[in-house]
């Protein structure tokens, strides 16, 4: 039984009569408690999977089912974050973090009884009540993903969350994320364009091609848990790395019109 | 000063900015204090004519008979109320106007140019059509000032609608909302600081929409006193009246920027 199963899902867009695709047939199948990278050049419809899998768009053709059952077109069925924190300026970190539940209906005051232990056990400590213009852009990456944790949905999708970082920061974030993962059992669809990251994080990684967007391969993984940064500089990773980037460069030989 | 370049000299960055506030804050007293002894001596000595120019003691003397033996504190009153009464309905309605505009976009597209139409129509000469349809009474005033303030904030609300960052009602959907969360969530909050920054400006004009209705016809107000001085002839009394009105002015506007800290809770407002 997968998790979370793409099915031949395809979004084709059309502007002045002219078709253009986003992304061709998919078919994805990821078993629960999975950490997933997708990675592909600018373009290559990842952020259309996503939108699609988070329900904010219908896809052309295809089904996406979460436990088997079809959410097409239904959000709030996933945890979805993108590379912007977009946390709002006007509320306090913690009251960020308790906006999903909020929508959900739960109190303000239960809200945040939930939220406090997991400000404070994953690094914002004693930030609960400053406002996001205040962080530096780690911690209200940290904020973001609390929130879209605390939504507490079985599947997360990150929208190359630690885009935006420094190089330093960025590594810090990925071994919190990890943590993390560990610590909630959540499945998770990690979209990014850094092979490193992709790799250091993830069980499987799907290769995804330019225009239109295709699924071109799957990668599995093998490198033991817990990983750390001696991960970065074994064998293993070093040969992965030579794959994924062989894959990669193929690009510019692919036609990219149907 | 035996050896003068030995001597180290730090100023106090703090010390320096607190000093810099107290010579600025005594020389706007100061100022103030200058033009009304300069008024009072000019006309005293008739440089300024008296006559036209009256004098901040006839002024003093003048406004102490009108609130003792006058009527003048219930003009007052009566101004003060118009005025805020037009001031929070406009301002309240022009922002349900303003964000009304988020819920369809054909909606917002097609009424638009109206608005800014309406925008460019000088209010005030609609007065003798307001006062016919409302009558004379407090409510016409009201009116008036509410017709001052509604469309100002209602374009201030409108262009705080245009500011709203796509992603993040993108996120709100994703977190299941629906529209009525995204609206309360994130349309609300980010519109303030353009509504709050349309209240300085319509205090002031909600005002000149009262005073403009009180002179067109009224039984009460201060601009009914005024304009009843000046037909008497009774220059000392309207300049009474110019100085109470600008003390209110003063005085409201000075509301409206402790209710802008209340509103926003550390954002700025925008333009």
């Amino acid at each position: 039984m997968y998790k979370l199963k793409v099915v031949d899902a395809s979004k084709i867009f059309r502007r002045d009569g002219q078709e253009v695709v986003a992304l061709q047939e998919t078919t994805m199948q990821i078993p629960a408690g999975r950490f997933v990278s997708i990675i592909g050049p600018s373009g290559c419809g990842k952020s259309t999977l996503f939108n699609m899998i988070a329900g904010l768009i219908k896809p052309t053709t295809g089904k996406i089912l979460l436990d088997g059952q079809n959410i097409v077109g239904k959000s709030g069925y996933v945890g979805y974050m993108l590379q912007k924190d977009l946390l709002l300026p006007w509320r306090t970190i913690l009251d960020n973090v308790i906006l999903g539940l909020e929508i959900k209906g739960v109190s303000k005051r239960e809200a945040r009884k939930k939220a406090q232990p997991l400000l404070e056990r994953y690094g914002l400590k004693g930030f609960e009540n400053n406002y996001p213009p205040e962080l530096s852009g780690g911690m209200r990456q940290r904020a973001a993903l609390l929130r879209t944790l605390l939504y507490d949905q079985d599947v997360i999708l990150l929208d190359e969350p630690f885009g935006a970082l420094d190089a330093q920061t960025r590594l810090q974030m990925q071994g919190w994320l990890l943590r993390i993962w560990e610590d909630f059992q959540k499945t998770i669809l990690f979209i990014t364009h850094d092979i490193d990251e992709a790799i250091y994080l993830s069980d499987d990684i799907y290769v995804l091609s330019h225009r239109p967007g295709k699924l071109k391969a799957k990668i599995h993984v093998e490198l033991e848990r817990p990983r750390g940064e001696e991960t970065l500089l074994s064998d293993n990773f070093i040969s992965l790395k030579q794959k994924l980037l062989d894959l990669l460069r193929e690009e510019p030989k692919d036609n990219g019109t149907t | 000063m035996a050896q003068p370049d030995k001597k180290r000299y730090i100023e106090d960055e703090k010390k320096r900015q607190q000093r810099m506030k107290r010579i600025v804050f005594g020389g706007q007293i100061g100022l103030g204090i200058l033009v009304i002894v300069l008024w009072e001596v000019l006309t005293r000595y008739e440089v300024m004519d008296p006559y036209y120019w009256s004098s901040p003691s006839t002024i003093y003397e003048t406004a102490k008979v009108a609130f003792l033996e006058g009527s003048l504190w219930d003009d007052l009153v009566y101004t003060s109320l118009a005025t805020l009464a037009g001031f929070v309905s406009g301002t309240f309605f022009g922002s349900l106007i303003g964000l009304s505009f988020w819920w369809s976009a054909y909606y917002s597209r097609i009424s638009e140019p109206y608005l800014i139409a309406f925008n460019a129509i000088p209010k005030l000469a609609l007065g003798p059509v307001i006062v016919i349809l409302f009558g004379i009474g407090f409510f016409s005033k009201v009116m008036l000032a509410f017709l001052m303030t509604v469309i100002v904030t209602a374009l201030a609300a409108h262009s705080g609608i245009k500011a709203i960052d796509n992603d993040l009602e993108k996120l709100l959907y994703s977190l299941g909302a629906k529209r009525r969360h995204v609206f309360m969530k994130v349309v609300v909050p980010t519109t303030m600081p353009w509504i709050v920054s349309s209240l300085r400006i319509n205090i002031a004009l909600a005002l000149a929409g009262t005073i403009v209705g009180e002179f067109i016809s009224s039984r009460q107000g201060i601009g009914r006193m005024i304009l009843y001085a000046g037909q008497i002839l009774d220059i000392d009394l309207v300049w009474v009246g110019v100085v109470v009105l600008s003390l209110l002015s003063m005085l409201m506007y000075a509301g409206t920027v402790s209710l802008e800290k209340l509103l926003l809770r550390g954002q700025e407002p925008k333009q």
